[in-house]
């Protein structure tokens, strides 16, 4: 197997909003390898840095040093975006167009054909649920809709590796089960998801391996039963004890 | 140049939903068609005071167009976070300057040929001429001057963060270049040294955007510039886009975007 997302040493500052000169560092030399076909979870508390590697990912932020590659490519190229889909944590798309318009939109982007767009734009409506809708706008539907209009625009160029940032975030345990239905027959599919998550037991139940990270520094990385096993405990309190927050008795 | 295309098709979808874009199109189509309907005193010259103001309208109503349009582009992309599904495809950030700009101008484009159609009818009316070539050289011209004021006004909205005060900074610059621009040389031979040399140095960096303007000859119905001036002049805008344009790009380019 080949790592299809490789950081090595990536380390992100930011300059301090409070004090002139001063930086934040968000990621501290952050080494990930993800290889192809694997399910992937990226855990951490709030602020741990997950958005922000996520971000450094695809070339939102600069690395301050070390380096992020996709599928071999360096980030800062566009083409190394050409192979992945992504879901942002909180969907905000053009609320002026339709679901189907939006779609076609980035579908003209990533340079597909009228006919492929067309059999791509039905496939993922059908997927997300979304076909009696699709002529709807977009500021018309409701967040878990929203959610999955997000979902459909990240697969319409049927992406090799999935980045999805906290995709269940602020959804009913309706619109979660869906999305990890699609997670699962993606992986079925021999897609390479990567997602960050606060939600232990979903991470539990669909990822092939987990990375923790807590203050800008990975903690642990492996699979699920290595990281639980021996501690003895489940996957939350496995957590709870590397990022060393004191366990309840 | 599919992505190009893609982005200024966005452009032009947004604003054709966007209901305030059509508040200043009706005002000024209905303030064109309600001046030429009126014949003041019986006096036949009343056409040139008709047209003269109806370019005028048109010439403040497609600045107004560009300046708000052209502003809002990124910032709004950035505050709606837009941008990071646009920037998560294999799109660079040229292209999305591109590609707004190009949304913009043929937007644009589109609001100056509807409003020279009712300039043309109101006139024709009265008139019963159609000097055509010189209205397409008005068009043409006044087309390209809103593409270095489209160009400006997206490098302002890289700097200035809100829409709102991008609008307003751009807008004034752009009515000083079109009113004090043109008589800063004269200013400057009035002035003491460094001043002479720093309003003469701002007088040869300014785009002269009257250089774009011939209302007067449709107005007088003088004749119509040579189509090597309007040649030459095309090339002028072209320049002052482009680097006004790069000037953009250098910003955006290297522009941190932290969606967290």
């Amino acid at each position: 197997m080949s790592a299809i997302l490789k950081t090595d040493q990536l380390r992100v500052e930011f300059a301090s909003r409070e004090f002139r000169g001063a930086t934040t560092t968000a990621l501290v030399g952050l080494n990930l390898e993800v290889q192809a076909g694997e399910v992937y979870g990226f855990l951490g508390p709030n602020g741990a840095g997950k958005t922000t590697t996520i971000n450094a990912l695809l070339g939102f932020v600069p690395p301050t040093s070390g380096t992020a590659h996709l599928f071999g490519i360096d980030v800062r190229q566009p083409i190394a975006r050409q192979r992945i889909g992504y879901l942002p944590e909180l969907t905000y798309y053009y609320k002026f167009l339709t679901a189907e318009e939006l779609l076609r939109f980035y579908a003209r982007i990533f340079g597909l054909s009228r006919a492929e767009s067309s059999r791509r734009i039905e496939k993922l409506l059908k997927l997300v649920e979304l076909e009696p809708v699709r002529n709807r706008p977009i500021k018309s539907y409701s967040k878990g809709m929203q959610q999955r209009v997000g979902l459909a625009q990240a697969l319409i160029n049927d992406p090799d590796l999935l980045i999805l940032d906290e995709p269940t975030s602020g959804l009913d345990p309706l619109g979660r089960m869906k999305v990890r239905e699609i997670i699962r027959r993606l992986k079925d599919e021999g897609k390479t998801v990567f997602f960050s998550s606060h939600e232990l037991g979903e991470v539990e139940t669909v990822c092939d391996r987990v990375a923790i990270i807590h203050r800008g520094e990975l903690k642990a990385s492996g699979r699920v039963a290595d990281i639980v096993q021996p501690r003895h405990h489940n996957l939350e309190h496995a957590f709870l004890e590397i990022i060393g927050y004191p366990i309840p008795s | 140049m599919k992505t190009l295309f893609a982005l200024a098709r966005l452009t032009l979808t947004e604003l054709y939903r966007r209901k305030d874009f059509y508040v200043l199109f009706i005002l000024t189509a209905v303030v064109t068609l309600a001046a030429g309907s009126v014949n003041f005193f019986n006096d036949e010259k009343i056409i040139r005071y008709v047209k003269d103001l109806c370019l005028l309208l048109i010439w403040i109503s497609t600045l107004l167009i560009s300046v708000v349009t052209a502003a809002r582009q990124i910032p709004a992309e950035c505050e709606a976070r837009t941008i990071f599904s646009l920037l998560a495809k294999p799109v660079t950030r040229g292209q999305v300057l591109l590609g707004k700009f190009l949304g913009c101008w043929l937007a644009v484009g589109l609001a100056l040929l509807m409003f020279y159609a009712f300039f043309a009818i109101v006139t024709g009316s009265h008139e019963h001429r159609w000097p055509l070539g010189g209205y397409l050289q008005a068009i043409w011209l006044q087309w390209v001057m809103l593409g270095i004021v489209i160009a400006m006004s997206l490098l302002g909205s890289i700097h200035f963060a809100a829409p709102s005060s991008t609008s307003t900074i751009c807008f004034v610059l752009v009515a000083g270049i079109v009113v004090v621009g043109p008589h800063l040389n004269t200013v400057a031979l009035q002035q003491p040294q460094p001043l002479q040399a720093i309003t003469y140095t701002v007088y040869f960096l300014i785009p002269h955007l009257e250089w774009f303007d011939v209302r007067d000859r449709l107005v007088y119905d003088w004749a119509s510039p040579a189509w090597q001036d309007i040649a030459l002049a095309s090339v002028y805008g072209a320049a002052y886009a482009g680097v006004f344009l790069l000037l953009a790009w250098l910003g955006f380019r290297r522009k941190s975007l932290n969606p967290g």
